[in-house]
Protein backbone atom coordinates (compact mmCIF):
# COMPACT_ATOMS: atom_id res chain seq x y z
CA UNK A 1 0.00 0.00 0.00
CA UNK A 2 1.69 3.37 -1.02
CA UNK A 3 -1.56 6.14 -1.61
CA UNK A 4 -0.01 9.34 -2.36
CA UNK A 5 -3.07 11.72 -1.46
CA UNK A 6 -3.47 15.69 -2.05
CA UNK A 7 -6.94 16.93 -0.20
CA UNK A 8 -7.45 20.53 -1.84
CA UNK A 9 -10.47 23.52 -0.87
CA UNK A 10 -10.88 26.16 0.55
CA UNK A 11 -8.86 27.80 3.86
CA UNK A 12 -11.12 26.84 6.32
CA UNK A 13 -12.91 23.97 4.91
CA UNK A 14 -10.52 22.17 7.38
CA UNK A 15 -8.40 19.86 4.40
CA UNK A 16 -4.84 20.54 6.51
CA UNK A 17 -7.11 19.29 9.66
CA UNK A 18 -8.71 16.55 7.61
CA UNK A 19 -5.11 15.26 6.17
CA UNK A 20 -3.84 15.41 9.59
CA UNK A 21 -6.55 13.11 10.86
CA UNK A 22 -6.47 10.57 7.88
CA UNK A 23 -1.82 10.24 9.19
CA UNK A 24 -3.11 10.36 12.95
CA UNK A 25 -5.18 6.82 12.20
CA UNK A 26 -2.63 4.97 9.87
CA UNK A 27 -0.31 5.72 12.35
CA UNK A 28 -1.64 4.23 14.93
CA UNK A 29 -2.32 1.51 12.67
CA UNK A 30 1.04 1.19 12.18
CA UNK A 31 1.69 2.79 8.70
CA UNK A 32 4.63 5.29 7.66
CA UNK A 33 2.95 8.64 6.93
CA UNK A 34 3.60 12.38 5.63
CA UNK A 35 2.17 15.51 5.58
CA UNK A 36 2.79 18.65 4.65
CA UNK A 37 0.65 21.86 3.81
CA UNK A 38 1.18 24.11 1.01
CA UNK A 39 2.30 27.28 2.21
CA UNK A 40 3.76 30.60 0.86
CA UNK A 41 1.52 33.03 -1.48
CA UNK A 42 -1.33 30.36 -2.61
CA UNK A 43 -2.10 30.39 0.84
CA UNK A 44 -2.95 34.37 0.84
CA UNK A 45 -5.48 33.32 -2.49
CA UNK A 46 -7.81 31.28 -0.14
CA UNK A 47 -7.36 27.95 -1.58
CA UNK A 48 -5.40 25.26 0.78
CA UNK A 49 -4.36 21.83 0.51
CA UNK A 50 -2.43 19.03 2.03
CA UNK A 51 -0.28 16.81 0.50
CA UNK A 52 -0.57 13.35 2.43
CA UNK A 53 1.64 10.57 1.91
CA UNK A 54 0.34 6.71 3.48
CA UNK A 55 2.49 3.81 2.59
CA UNK A 56 3.80 0.36 4.44
CA UNK A 57 7.53 1.82 3.51
CA UNK A 58 9.12 4.57 4.90
CA UNK A 59 8.34 7.81 2.74
CA UNK A 60 10.78 9.70 0.45
CA UNK A 61 10.14 12.41 -1.13
CA UNK A 62 7.01 14.29 1.52
CA UNK A 63 5.79 16.33 -1.57
CA UNK A 64 2.75 15.00 -4.33
CA UNK A 65 3.21 15.74 -7.42
CA UNK A 66 1.65 12.39 -8.71
CA UNK A 67 -1.14 11.98 -6.49
CA UNK A 68 -2.71 8.17 -6.32
CA UNK A 69 -5.97 9.95 -4.94
CA UNK A 70 -7.45 13.38 -4.69
CA UNK A 71 -10.18 14.98 -2.57
CA UNK A 72 -11.69 18.67 -3.68
CA UNK A 73 -13.99 20.57 -1.90
CA UNK A 74 -13.87 23.49 -4.17
CA UNK A 75 -14.04 24.54 -7.85
CA UNK A 76 -10.12 25.70 -7.94
CA UNK A 77 -9.13 23.08 -6.48
CA UNK A 78 -10.86 20.34 -9.07
CA UNK A 79 -9.23 22.59 -11.86
CA UNK A 80 -5.89 22.61 -9.91
CA UNK A 81 -5.38 19.12 -9.14
CA UNK A 82 -7.76 17.35 -11.62
CA UNK A 83 -5.53 16.73 -14.62
CA UNK A 84 -2.52 15.42 -12.31
CA UNK A 85 -4.40 12.39 -10.96
CA UNK A 86 -2.48 9.34 -12.21
CA UNK A 87 -4.08 7.17 -14.27
CA UNK A 88 -6.06 4.11 -12.32
CA UNK A 89 -6.58 7.01 -9.69
CA UNK A 90 -9.42 8.46 -7.14
CA UNK A 91 -10.72 11.49 -7.74
CA UNK A 92 -13.61 12.56 -4.89
CA UNK A 93 -15.41 16.07 -5.66
CA UNK A 94 -17.45 17.58 -3.67
CA UNK A 95 -20.87 18.21 -6.27
CA UNK A 96 -22.22 20.18 -3.08
CA UNK A 97 -20.07 23.61 -4.04
CA UNK A 98 -18.90 22.14 -7.20
CA UNK A 99 -21.23 23.12 -9.89
CA UNK A 100 -19.15 21.13 -13.22
CA UNK A 101 -18.55 17.19 -13.63
CA UNK A 102 -14.96 16.22 -13.98
CA UNK A 103 -13.67 15.20 -17.39
CA UNK A 104 -11.64 12.92 -16.68
CA UNK A 105 -12.42 9.23 -17.78
CA UNK A 106 -9.17 7.25 -16.79
CA UNK A 107 -9.60 7.52 -13.43
CA UNK A 108 -12.52 6.68 -10.83
CA UNK A 109 -14.59 9.89 -10.05
CA UNK A 110 -16.69 10.20 -7.18
CA UNK A 111 -19.47 12.19 -6.74
CA UNK A 112 -20.04 13.43 -2.69
CA UNK A 113 -22.37 16.02 -1.35
CA UNK A 114 -19.94 16.37 1.27
CA UNK A 115 -21.77 19.98 2.82
CA UNK A 116 -25.29 18.09 2.09
CA UNK A 117 -24.05 15.28 3.94
CA UNK A 118 -22.69 17.42 6.47
CA UNK A 119 -25.91 19.65 6.83
CA UNK A 120 -28.20 16.52 7.26
CA UNK A 121 -25.87 15.46 10.13
CA UNK A 122 -26.30 18.71 12.08
CA UNK A 123 -23.21 21.30 11.16
CA UNK A 124 -22.16 23.99 8.17
CA UNK A 125 -18.74 23.07 8.75
CA UNK A 126 -18.15 19.50 8.61
CA UNK A 127 -17.85 19.01 4.70
CA UNK A 128 -14.27 17.77 5.53
CA UNK A 129 -15.29 14.65 7.65
CA UNK A 130 -17.44 13.29 4.79
CA UNK A 131 -14.67 14.10 2.35
CA UNK A 132 -12.79 11.62 4.74
CA UNK A 133 -15.41 9.11 5.39
CA UNK A 134 -15.94 8.55 1.90
CA UNK A 135 -11.85 8.38 1.05
CA UNK A 136 -11.96 5.32 3.69
CA UNK A 137 -14.49 3.51 2.67
CA UNK A 138 -13.32 3.44 -0.64
CA UNK A 139 -9.87 2.38 0.39
CA UNK A 140 -9.66 0.81 4.03
CA UNK A 141 -5.95 0.09 3.44
CA UNK A 142 -5.80 3.65 4.10
CA UNK A 143 -7.50 3.03 8.11
CA UNK A 144 -10.23 2.28 9.32
CA UNK A 145 -13.39 3.78 10.19
CA UNK A 146 -13.02 3.49 14.21
CA UNK A 147 -9.27 4.69 13.95
CA UNK A 148 -10.55 7.72 12.45
CA UNK A 149 -12.88 8.28 14.57
CA UNK A 150 -9.82 7.23 17.67
CA UNK A 151 -7.57 10.02 15.59
CA UNK A 152 -9.96 12.85 15.95
CA UNK A 153 -9.46 12.73 19.96
CA UNK A 154 -6.09 13.63 19.04
CA UNK A 155 -6.40 15.75 15.74
CA UNK A 156 -8.96 18.15 16.87
CA UNK A 157 -7.52 21.05 19.07
CA UNK A 158 -9.16 21.15 22.43
CA UNK A 159 -11.62 24.07 22.12
CA UNK A 160 -13.13 22.13 18.95
CA UNK A 161 -13.49 18.56 20.38
CA UNK A 162 -17.21 19.61 21.88
CA UNK A 163 -17.49 19.41 17.61
CA UNK A 164 -16.72 15.36 17.90
CA UNK A 165 -20.03 13.77 18.09
CA UNK A 166 -21.25 15.54 15.19
CA UNK A 167 -17.77 14.58 13.34
CA UNK A 168 -18.49 11.35 13.92
CA UNK A 169 -21.91 11.37 12.93
CA UNK A 170 -20.44 12.89 9.38
CA UNK A 171 -17.97 10.46 8.92
CA UNK A 172 -20.23 7.60 9.18
CA UNK A 173 -22.85 8.51 7.32
CA UNK A 174 -20.48 9.53 4.81
CA UNK A 175 -18.96 6.01 5.20
CA UNK A 176 -21.96 4.08 4.70
CA UNK A 177 -23.11 5.90 1.88
CA UNK B 1 5.03 2.12 17.50
CA UNK B 2 3.40 2.93 20.49
CA UNK B 3 4.06 6.45 22.29
CA UNK B 4 4.44 7.54 19.03
CA UNK B 5 2.28 11.38 18.35
CA UNK B 6 2.20 13.24 14.92
CA UNK B 7 4.24 16.42 14.87
CA UNK B 8 5.70 19.27 12.68
CA UNK B 9 9.40 18.86 11.85
CA UNK B 10 9.66 22.16 13.48
CA UNK B 11 7.90 21.67 16.75
CA UNK B 12 9.49 18.78 17.02
CA UNK B 13 13.31 20.28 17.35
CA UNK B 14 11.48 22.67 19.38
CA UNK B 15 9.92 20.71 21.54
CA UNK B 16 13.37 18.68 21.92
CA UNK B 17 15.53 21.74 22.66
CA UNK B 18 13.13 21.64 25.94
CA UNK B 19 13.69 18.06 26.63
CA UNK B 20 17.17 18.51 26.08
CA UNK B 21 17.34 21.45 28.68
CA UNK B 22 16.84 24.79 26.89
CA UNK B 23 15.60 27.48 28.36
CA UNK B 24 16.50 30.55 26.48
CA UNK B 25 15.35 31.26 23.01
CA UNK B 26 15.88 34.29 20.88
CA UNK B 27 14.85 35.07 17.11
CA UNK B 28 13.17 36.97 14.76
CA UNK B 29 10.43 35.49 12.72
CA UNK B 30 11.06 33.84 8.86
CA UNK B 31 9.65 31.57 6.83
CA UNK B 32 9.76 28.73 7.02
CA UNK B 33 10.70 28.32 10.65
CA UNK B 34 8.23 30.12 11.85
CA UNK B 35 6.46 27.15 14.05
CA UNK B 36 10.01 27.29 15.84
CA UNK B 37 9.54 30.72 17.86
CA UNK B 38 5.56 29.70 17.65
CA UNK B 39 5.97 27.25 19.57
CA UNK B 40 9.08 27.90 21.54
CA UNK B 41 7.07 31.53 23.04
CA UNK B 42 4.75 28.87 23.98
CA UNK B 43 6.22 26.48 26.01
CA UNK B 44 9.41 28.06 27.43
CA UNK B 45 6.70 30.06 30.04
CA UNK B 46 5.39 26.88 30.98
CA UNK B 47 8.61 26.11 31.54
CA UNK B 48 9.90 28.83 33.49
CA UNK B 49 12.09 29.71 30.42
CA UNK B 50 12.72 33.01 28.67
CA UNK B 51 11.56 33.34 24.80
CA UNK B 52 12.09 36.52 23.56
CA UNK B 53 11.66 37.94 19.69
CA UNK B 54 14.50 40.05 18.93
CA UNK B 55 13.93 43.18 16.80
CA UNK B 56 16.32 41.29 14.07
CA UNK B 57 18.76 38.33 13.58
CA UNK B 58 21.65 40.13 14.70
CA UNK B 59 20.21 41.15 18.08
CA UNK B 60 18.65 37.78 18.29
CA UNK B 61 22.44 36.23 17.84
CA UNK B 62 23.56 38.28 20.20
CA UNK B 63 21.59 37.46 22.79
CA UNK B 64 22.54 34.23 21.99
CA UNK B 65 26.42 35.17 23.28
CA UNK B 66 24.99 36.60 26.13
CA UNK B 67 23.07 33.69 27.41
CA UNK B 68 25.61 31.25 26.36
CA UNK B 69 28.80 33.34 28.26
CA UNK B 70 26.56 33.09 31.10
CA UNK B 71 26.44 29.21 31.10
CA UNK B 72 22.43 28.62 29.25
CA UNK B 73 21.53 26.02 27.44
CA UNK B 74 20.16 28.69 24.18
CA UNK B 75 19.08 28.27 21.11
CA UNK B 76 18.18 30.73 17.88
CA UNK B 77 16.73 29.42 14.76
CA UNK B 78 16.51 31.01 11.30
CA UNK B 79 15.86 30.43 7.46
CA UNK B 80 18.76 31.10 4.87
CA UNK B 81 18.22 34.84 4.84
CA UNK B 82 18.56 35.43 8.38
CA UNK B 83 21.49 33.02 9.11
CA UNK B 84 23.80 35.47 6.52
CA UNK B 85 22.53 38.09 8.64
CA UNK B 86 24.12 35.68 11.90
CA UNK B 87 27.21 35.13 10.94
CA UNK B 88 28.78 38.24 12.60
CA UNK B 89 27.59 36.84 15.83
CA UNK B 90 28.19 33.21 15.15
CA UNK B 91 31.89 34.34 14.40
CA UNK B 92 32.37 36.02 17.50
CA UNK B 93 31.01 33.21 19.46
CA UNK B 94 33.68 30.98 17.89
CA UNK B 95 36.43 33.26 18.97
CA UNK B 96 34.96 33.12 22.58
CA UNK B 97 34.63 29.65 22.34
CA UNK B 98 30.44 29.72 23.57
CA UNK B 99 28.36 26.99 23.65
CA UNK B 100 25.27 27.30 21.87
CA UNK B 101 22.24 25.47 18.81
CA UNK B 102 21.75 27.26 15.77
CA UNK B 103 19.33 25.92 13.90
CA UNK B 104 18.92 26.88 9.63
CA UNK B 105 15.84 25.66 8.38
CA UNK B 106 17.13 26.63 4.38
CA UNK B 107 15.05 28.11 1.95
CA UNK B 108 15.97 29.14 -1.74
CA UNK B 109 18.67 31.64 -2.08
CA UNK B 110 20.14 33.90 -2.99
CA UNK B 111 18.84 37.11 -1.53
CA UNK B 112 15.34 36.76 -0.72
CA UNK B 113 14.96 33.85 -2.80
CA UNK B 114 11.82 32.00 -2.40
CA UNK B 115 10.08 30.57 0.78
CA UNK B 116 10.74 26.49 -0.62
CA UNK B 117 13.00 24.12 0.77
CA UNK B 118 16.78 24.26 -0.07
CA UNK B 119 20.27 23.06 0.81
CA UNK B 120 21.75 26.15 -0.29
CA UNK B 121 23.22 27.04 2.68
CA UNK B 122 25.80 23.85 2.58
CA UNK B 123 29.07 26.13 2.37
CA UNK B 124 27.79 28.69 4.21
CA UNK B 125 27.17 26.31 7.18
CA UNK B 126 30.36 24.05 6.84
CA UNK B 127 32.83 26.46 6.22
CA UNK B 128 32.39 28.64 9.36
CA UNK B 129 30.19 31.53 7.46
CA UNK B 130 31.55 34.24 9.03
CA UNK B 131 35.45 35.37 8.89
CA UNK B 132 38.55 34.10 10.73
CA UNK B 133 39.47 30.49 11.18
CA UNK B 134 36.71 28.69 12.66
CA UNK B 135 34.01 25.73 12.04
CA UNK B 136 30.51 24.76 13.21
CA UNK B 137 29.39 21.28 14.34
CA UNK B 138 26.86 20.72 11.59
CA UNK B 139 23.96 17.36 11.70
CA UNK B 140 21.82 17.20 8.91
CA UNK B 141 18.34 15.55 10.02
CA UNK B 142 16.32 13.58 7.97
CA UNK B 143 13.13 12.66 9.12
CA UNK B 144 10.70 15.03 12.02
CA UNK B 145 12.80 12.36 14.30
CA UNK B 146 16.04 13.21 13.95
CA UNK B 147 14.82 17.22 13.98
CA UNK B 148 14.02 15.79 17.43
CA UNK B 149 16.88 13.60 18.48
CA UNK B 150 19.84 15.57 16.62
CA UNK B 151 18.82 18.73 18.65
CA UNK B 152 18.96 16.75 21.92
CA UNK B 153 22.17 15.51 20.33
CA UNK B 154 22.93 19.09 19.26
CA UNK B 155 23.14 20.72 22.91
CA UNK B 156 25.54 18.17 24.30
CA UNK B 157 28.07 18.34 21.78
CA UNK B 158 27.77 22.35 21.88
CA UNK B 159 28.26 21.97 25.33
CA UNK B 160 31.03 19.12 25.19
CA UNK B 161 33.15 21.56 23.02
CA UNK B 162 31.99 24.94 23.88
CA UNK B 163 31.23 25.53 19.89
CA UNK B 164 27.98 26.56 18.46
CA UNK B 165 26.28 23.39 16.68
CA UNK B 166 24.26 24.04 13.63
CA UNK B 167 21.32 22.17 13.14
CA UNK B 168 20.86 22.56 9.74
CA UNK B 169 17.10 21.35 8.26
CA UNK B 170 15.09 22.79 5.19
CA UNK B 171 11.77 23.99 4.62
CA UNK B 172 9.90 20.85 3.68
CA UNK B 173 12.04 19.28 7.00
CA UNK B 174 10.16 22.13 9.12
CA UNK B 175 6.95 21.80 7.38
CA UNK B 176 6.11 17.78 7.49
CA UNK B 177 4.34 15.84 10.01
CA UNK B 178 5.47 12.53 10.74
CA UNK B 179 5.38 10.12 13.20
CA UNK B 180 7.76 11.04 16.10
CA UNK B 181 8.55 9.58 19.33
CA UNK B 182 9.38 12.31 21.89
CA UNK B 183 13.41 12.01 22.70
CA UNK B 184 14.13 11.12 26.40
CA UNK B 185 17.06 13.67 28.21
CA UNK B 186 20.55 12.57 27.90
CA UNK B 187 21.06 13.10 31.59
CA UNK B 188 24.41 14.32 30.71
CA UNK B 189 26.09 17.29 32.65
CA UNK B 190 28.87 19.95 32.16
CA UNK B 191 30.62 21.68 34.17
CA UNK B 192 30.70 25.17 33.07
CA UNK B 193 33.60 26.95 35.08
CA UNK B 194 34.38 29.42 32.59
CA UNK B 195 31.34 31.12 32.88
CA UNK B 196 30.37 34.70 33.71
CA UNK B 197 28.36 33.70 37.04
CA UNK B 198 29.07 36.13 39.07
CA UNK B 199 32.90 36.17 40.48
CA UNK B 200 31.95 36.49 44.14
CA UNK B 201 35.06 34.61 45.57
CA UNK B 202 36.57 33.22 42.53
CA UNK B 203 38.71 35.65 39.92
CA UNK B 204 36.55 37.25 37.25
CA UNK B 205 36.62 35.04 34.13
CA UNK B 206 36.55 37.29 30.73
CA UNK B 207 35.31 36.08 27.54
CA UNK B 208 35.92 38.00 24.64
CA UNK B 209 36.95 37.57 20.61
CA UNK B 210 39.72 40.42 20.78
CA UNK B 211 43.06 39.71 21.02
CA UNK B 212 45.56 42.38 20.48
CA UNK B 213 48.38 41.81 23.09
CA UNK B 214 50.59 40.12 23.09
CA UNK B 215 50.92 39.67 19.26
CA UNK B 216 50.95 36.28 19.50
CA UNK B 217 47.80 35.37 21.51
CA UNK B 218 45.44 35.06 18.55
CA UNK B 219 47.44 32.34 16.71
CA UNK B 220 47.83 30.79 20.14
CA UNK B 221 43.91 30.71 20.71
CA UNK B 222 43.90 29.86 16.78
CA UNK B 223 46.03 26.73 17.24
CA UNK B 224 43.39 25.92 20.48
CA UNK B 225 40.44 25.88 18.20
CA UNK B 226 42.60 24.01 15.81
CA UNK B 227 43.25 20.96 17.90
CA UNK B 228 39.33 21.18 18.93
CA UNK B 229 38.39 20.89 15.64
CA UNK B 230 40.45 17.66 14.73
CA UNK B 231 39.55 16.33 18.07
CA UNK B 232 35.23 16.44 16.40
CA UNK B 233 36.61 15.50 13.46
CA UNK B 234 38.37 12.38 14.84
CA UNK B 235 35.54 11.30 17.21
CA UNK B 236 31.89 12.94 15.75
CA UNK B 237 32.06 12.04 12.41
CA UNK B 238 28.11 10.41 11.74
CA UNK B 239 26.61 9.09 8.95
CA UNK B 240 24.33 6.22 7.49
CA UNK B 241 24.96 3.63 5.24
CA UNK B 242 21.99 2.03 3.54
CA UNK B 243 23.09 -0.85 1.44
CA UNK B 244 26.42 0.42 0.48
CA UNK B 245 28.11 -3.14 1.10
CA UNK B 246 27.66 -4.41 -2.61
CA UNK B 247 27.02 -1.39 -4.12
CA UNK B 248 28.08 -0.67 -7.56
CA UNK B 249 26.73 2.53 -7.71
CA UNK B 250 26.67 4.58 -5.17
CA UNK B 251 24.31 7.90 -3.90
CA UNK B 252 25.47 10.46 -1.67
CA UNK B 253 23.50 12.66 0.05
CA UNK B 254 21.82 14.49 3.27
CA UNK B 255 18.67 15.82 4.34
CA UNK B 256 15.97 15.76 2.24
CA UNK B 257 17.36 14.35 -0.72
CA UNK B 258 18.60 11.55 1.26
CA UNK B 259 15.06 10.58 1.16
CA UNK B 260 14.46 10.92 -2.48
CA UNK B 261 17.65 8.90 -2.44
CA UNK B 262 16.46 6.22 -0.28
CA UNK B 263 13.20 5.50 -2.19
CA UNK B 264 14.80 5.22 -5.19
CA UNK B 265 17.61 2.89 -3.93
CA UNK B 266 14.45 0.64 -2.77
CA UNK B 267 12.76 0.33 -6.43
CA UNK B 268 16.22 0.09 -8.12
CA UNK B 269 16.97 -2.85 -5.86
CA UNK B 270 13.65 -4.10 -6.80
CA UNK B 271 15.09 -4.09 -10.60
CA UNK B 272 18.14 -6.13 -9.50
CA UNK B 273 20.14 -3.13 -9.82
CA UNK B 274 23.02 -2.93 -7.47
CA UNK B 275 23.52 0.70 -5.82
CA UNK B 276 23.14 2.08 -1.79
CA UNK B 277 22.99 5.47 -0.57
CA UNK B 278 25.31 6.86 1.89
CA UNK B 279 23.94 9.75 3.94
CA UNK B 280 25.68 12.51 5.98
CA UNK B 281 24.47 13.01 9.59
CA UNK B 282 27.24 15.43 10.20
CA UNK B 283 28.45 18.01 7.37
CA UNK B 284 30.64 19.25 9.52
CA UNK B 285 33.06 17.14 10.59
CA UNK B 286 32.40 15.22 7.23
CA UNK B 287 32.64 12.06 7.23
CA UNK B 288 35.23 11.80 4.80
CA UNK B 289 36.92 8.13 5.69
CA UNK B 290 33.80 5.96 6.16
CA UNK B 291 32.61 7.36 2.15
CA UNK B 292 35.87 6.34 1.07
CA UNK B 293 35.66 3.08 2.48
CA UNK B 294 31.99 3.25 0.96
CA UNK B 295 32.61 4.31 -2.30
CA UNK B 296 35.72 2.00 -2.75
CA UNK B 297 34.16 -0.85 -5.22
CA UNK B 298 31.72 2.05 -6.80
CA UNK B 299 31.48 2.58 -10.26
CA UNK B 300 29.83 5.30 -10.07
CA UNK B 301 29.17 7.87 -7.60
CA UNK B 302 26.48 10.47 -7.61
CA UNK B 303 25.82 13.48 -5.35
CA UNK B 304 22.39 14.01 -5.17
CA UNK B 305 21.50 18.26 -3.37
CA UNK B 306 19.21 20.45 -3.22
CA UNK B 307 21.70 23.00 -4.73
CA UNK B 308 23.37 23.11 -7.79
CA UNK B 309 26.64 21.51 -6.15
CA UNK B 310 27.64 22.24 -2.53
CA UNK B 311 28.24 19.31 -0.59
CA UNK B 312 30.28 17.25 -4.13
CA UNK B 313 33.49 19.22 -3.37
CA UNK B 314 33.78 17.42 0.27
CA UNK B 315 32.63 14.34 -1.85
CA UNK B 316 35.27 14.90 -4.56
CA UNK B 317 37.55 15.49 -1.67
CA UNK B 318 36.81 12.46 0.33
CA UNK B 319 36.81 9.47 -2.51
CA UNK B 320 39.75 8.07 -3.88
CA UNK B 321 39.18 8.74 -7.42
CA UNK B 322 36.74 11.84 -7.98
CA UNK B 323 36.82 11.35 -11.65
CA UNK B 324 33.92 8.38 -10.60
CA UNK B 325 31.40 11.16 -8.80
CA UNK B 326 28.82 13.01 -10.73
CA UNK B 327 26.34 15.41 -10.00
CA UNK B 328 22.37 16.00 -9.99
CA UNK B 329 20.84 18.51 -8.29
CA UNK B 330 17.32 20.95 -8.22
CA UNK B 331 17.68 24.40 -6.64
CA UNK B 332 15.31 27.34 -5.91
CA UNK B 333 12.66 25.19 -4.06
CA UNK B 334 12.76 22.47 -6.77
CA UNK B 335 13.09 18.74 -4.91
CA UNK B 336 14.91 16.27 -7.16
CA UNK B 337 12.88 13.68 -8.43
CA UNK B 338 13.08 9.54 -7.63
CA UNK B 339 12.71 9.05 -11.34
CA UNK B 340 15.27 11.15 -12.55
CA UNK B 341 17.96 9.25 -10.57
CA UNK B 342 16.47 6.68 -11.22
CA UNK B 343 17.25 6.75 -15.01
CA UNK B 344 20.66 8.25 -14.31
CA UNK B 345 21.89 5.02 -11.90
CA UNK B 346 20.61 2.98 -15.16
CA UNK B 347 22.54 5.27 -17.97
CA UNK B 348 25.58 4.63 -15.62
CA UNK B 349 24.92 0.62 -16.35
CA UNK B 350 25.14 0.70 -19.84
Amino acid sequence: MHERIIIAGFGGQGVIMAGKLLCIAAMNEKKYVSHIPSYGAEMRGGTANCSVVISDKEIGSPTVPKPTIVVVLNTPSLTKFEPIVQPGGLLIYNSSLIDRKPERTDITVIDLKANDISEAEGSTRAANMAAIGKLIALKPDIASLDSVIKALEVAISARNRKHNDVNIKVLTAAYNQ
Amino acid sequence: MSGQILMKGNEALGEAAIIAGCRFYFGYPITPQNEIPAYMSRRLPEEGGTFLQAESEIAAINMVFGAAAAGARVMTSSSSPGMSLKQEGLTYIAGAELPCVVVNIMRGGPGLGNIAGSQGDYFQSTRGGGNGDYRNIVLTPATVQEMADLTVLAFDLADKYRIAVLVLGDGYLGQISEALTLPKPTGKVFEKPWALTGAKGRKPNKIASLRLVPETSLEELNLVLDEKYKEISASECMHESYLTDDADFLLVAYGTSSRICREAVTELRAEGIKVGLFRLITAWPFPAAALQKAAVNAKNILTVEMSLGQMIEDVKLSVKDPEKVDFYGRSGGMLPETDEIKRRIKAYGN
